[in-house]
């Protein structure tokens, strides 16, 4: 593998993206699913993406190393800076030669990315002898040192396996082995642990955190689970409803989140604690949801998309859209009435 | 309907051939399911949990007969599955349901919301009259919180949280008696989390419905469920109520698992004790408790001799040789109580 770190001074972030800005064509007319979103993650950074289901993660994600579907996707504007290019800008074939190599991206559904007709070991060879150019055995040994990483167990069995032939869990870390084969300099992982148990998550999170200080590897980290980025993110980026709402590091975001979503994010966790000792089912006692739904794109409310959700909405909130601004110390928030630091 | 259990497992085993070599000739078996047995009472909700690979999905799926069992028998509301045709078990299907862990997979693209969720009721002959459908149809997406516009589009159009709401409104559009959920919620984030699992519970009141529900996150699984069953390594290692579970765990390896609950806190190291060593292969089981390699506990005779599931009274059973005296004193103190179709089943050995 390159063993040459190309690490440019630890100020000058690995990916940069400004503004980026993609439409959704529907029957209706055009809709921004993405809409001017801007965060940076510097090597060996880790940034995590949270936002209700439907905000646009998986979306931005894809746009950025330009695999949305287009149509119906098209991204109208902002800029992507990798390791100082604008990838919005790169021809085609330039940019699918540095997807599978430098900026490697993890999937949310793997049986949509994993081709059914070959075996694993196949798939994660393939990449292996494309972008590094090695021979069919050596590739077929990366495979299986990449399935062990990934805590498969008899890996040297299993790399020969077809895809339905795992469980979930399995299929989700072959992606990640997949990814991480050809020492990619940023990961883009799109809920790469959904499916796994908290043992198996660890050991990702840890073979990632490795590669992160070993070579500088920066992770772009879309997840849900609120658990894993307390541990594992560095700055973590709320969306909603296409929009940045708030930018934090993860202590603040944490400890004294600003934007009223957040807020409600954070209360939403279940928590053993608090479910163990009152004994038995939950049938007496309910999650706290955020009430009400995501709006469609296609409806956006006037000005704060959150506003008919929000228990701290003003009058202005239904006039003036809230721009990403510093709120305090670091913490950026979409928001005319933040929450107050508790 | 009958009275009982709603559903009546026994040694039931799902083995997958494995094949090698240039002639593809079966050199062994992927032993998914080796033994598992268990009752679901009507009404209840039976959490699965256990590592990636240790046979939860195939466990699942053969509950409804959707993989073939090796051996074993399932009774549903007291018909035997195993073994009947398709066609006879197609009026049982409407009655259970699965929703599946991977829902793009499961969606046919080429259709839309509203055919999706309408084609169980064509199939079934039921709500026919257009009206009828069209409201059934609309109540659901309304349930699972997508918009109405939904309706007319097609499943690469969603994201993958509302994918998965959609595979859920599949499943319970007939009003099954049975739904096996498949890491339902394992893709959703925590508020629309929260939701499903309250209309969830919310729909077992009203309607009575059992689940079987198979998650990694143990939080949710402590929250939704009435028993819960730990698997390992393709056999059921611990089952008892929920409340009791989490609160005394009697299986090293659950209390491995429990221990292992991360905290969202960033502020914290972790201090997870994560469960130690490798998972096994199903392709090459340790001999005798599958779990020996790992244990803290191990004993000489855990190499040996597969510890099999020991009632501890109150509906809990384990299969670990450390309970094995407990569960004496239990079994020869007289009748203790009401327990609730759970079985200490042993595993066959090997
Ligand atoms: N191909 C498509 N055609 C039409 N609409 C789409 C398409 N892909 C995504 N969308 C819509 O764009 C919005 C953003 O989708 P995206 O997949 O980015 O959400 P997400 O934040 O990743 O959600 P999740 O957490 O559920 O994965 C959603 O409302 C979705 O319905
Ligand atoms: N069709 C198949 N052919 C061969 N092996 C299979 C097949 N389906 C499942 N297996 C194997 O059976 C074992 C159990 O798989 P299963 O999908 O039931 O696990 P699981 O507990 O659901 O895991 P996860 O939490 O990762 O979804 C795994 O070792 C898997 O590789
Ligand atoms: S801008 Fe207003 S409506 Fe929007 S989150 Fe802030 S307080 Fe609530
Ligand atoms: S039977 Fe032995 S090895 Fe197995 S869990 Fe109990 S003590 Fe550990
Ligand atoms: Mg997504
Ligand atoms: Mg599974």
């Amino acid at each position: 593998m390159t063993a040459a770190v190309q690490r440019p001074d630890a100020e000058r972030p690995l990916l940069d993206v400004r503004g980026l800005t993609a439409e959704l064509s529907l029957e209706e007319g055009p809709v921004r699913a993405v809409d001017g979103v801007s965060f940076s993650v510097p090597p060996g950074g880790t940034l995590g993406v949270v936002g209700e289901s439907g905000c646009g993660k998986s979306l931005t994600a894809l746009s950025v190393l330009g695999l949305a579907p287009n149509p119906p996707v098209r991204v109208v504007g902002g800029e992507v800076l990798f390791q100082g290019r604008d990838l919005l800008k790169l021809p085609e074939a330039e940019l699918r030669r540095l997807r599978g190599h430098h900026a490697a991206m993890v999937f949310q559904e793997p049986m949509t990315s994993l081709n059914p007709v070959f075996t694993v070991g196949e798939q994660i060879a393939e990449g292996v002898r494309l972008h590094l150019g090695a021979s069919r055995a050596k590739a077929r040994e990366r495979a299986v040192e990449m399935l062990r990483q990934v805590g498969i167990p008899a890996p040297e069995e299993r790399v020969d396996a077809y895809p339905h032939q795992l469980s979930g869990g399995m299929r989700q870390r072959v992606m990640i082995a997949m990814a991480l084969a050809c020492d990619p300099a940023l990961l883009i992982a799109d809920e790469p642990t959904t499916a796994l148990d908290v043992t198996i998550q660890a050991q990702i999170l840890d073979l990632l955190k490795r590669l992160q200080a070993e070579r500088g590897m920066a992770v772009m980290l879309i997840t849900h689970d609120l658990g894993v980025v307390a541990e594992s993110c560095d700055t973590v980026v709320v969306m909603y409803a296409g929009r940045v709402v708030e930018r934090a590091p993860v202590r603040e975001l944490f400890s004294r989140p600003a934007h009223p979503y957040t807020a409600g994010l954070l209360r939403s966790i279940p928590s053993l604690q608090v479910a163990t000792g009152e004994g038995g089912a939950a049938s007496q006692r309910r999650l706290r949801a955020i009430p009400g739904m995501v709006p469609s794109l296609r409806r956006l409310p006037s000005g704060c998309a959150f506003r008919d959700r929000c228990d701290r909405a003003l009058e202005i909130c239904a006039r003036v859209v809230p721009p990403l601004e510093p709120k305090r110390d670091g913490q950026l928030a979409a928001c005319h009435n933040p929450v107050p630091v508790p | 309907m009958s009275s009982g259990p709603l559903l009546q497992v026994r040694d039931l085993k799902v083995h997958f051939p494995v094949r090698g070599g240039l002639l593809g000739r079966v050199r062994g078996a992927v032993k998914a399911v080796d033994g598992v047995g268990f009752d679901v009472v009507r009404g209840e909700t039976l959490g699965l949990v256990g590592e990636s690979g240790c046979g939860k999905s195939t466990l699942g799926r053969a509950l409804l007969r959707l993989v073939e069992p090796t051996a074993g028998s399932i009774r549903f509301d007291g018909q035997e599955l195993t073994g009947q045709s398709q066609r006879r078990l197609r009026p049982l299907r409407r009655r259970m349901q699965l929703v599946f862990q991977d829902p793009y997979a499961s969606l046919n693209p080429r259709m839309t919301v509203r055919e999706i969720l309408g084609e169980p009721f064509a199939i079934h002959g039921l709500a026919r009259e257009r009206g009828e459908r069209e409201r059934e149809v609309s109540a659901l997406v309304d349930a699972m919180g997508l918009p109405r516009e939904a309706l007319e589009r097609y499943p690469h159009e969603f994201s993958g949280g509302q994918r998965q709401r959609i595979g859920i409104a599949r499943a319970i559009a007939l009003r099954p008696d049975l739904v096996v959920a498949d890491e339902p919620i394992s893709a959703l984030d925590v508020s629309i989390q929260a939701q499903i699992v309250n209309l969830l519970v919310d729909l077992q009141r009203e309607r009575g419905l059992t689940y079987v529900f198979i998650a990694h996150d143990l939080k949710i699984v402590e929250y939704v469920s009435t028993r819960v069953a730990v698997m390992y390594l393709g056999r059921i290692v611990e089952l008892a109520p929920a409340a009791e579970l989490y609160r005394r765990p009697r299986h090293p390896y659950t209390q491995a698992l429990l221990s292992s609950v991360p905290v969202p806190d960033p502020g914290r190291a972790r201090t997870r004790l994560l469960v130690p060593g490798e998972p096994p292969s199903p392709l090459n089981p340790p001999s005798g408790c599958a779990f020996h390699p790992r244990c803290p506990h191990v004993m000489e005779r855990c190499r040996r001799e597969s510890p099999p599931l020991y009632p501890l009274g109150g509906g809990h059973t384990a299969a670990c040789f450390l309970v094995e005296g407990d569960s004496r004193e239990v079994t020869a103190a007289p009748a203790s109580g009401g327990d609730a179709g759970v079985l200490a089943q042993p595993p066959s050995p090997g």
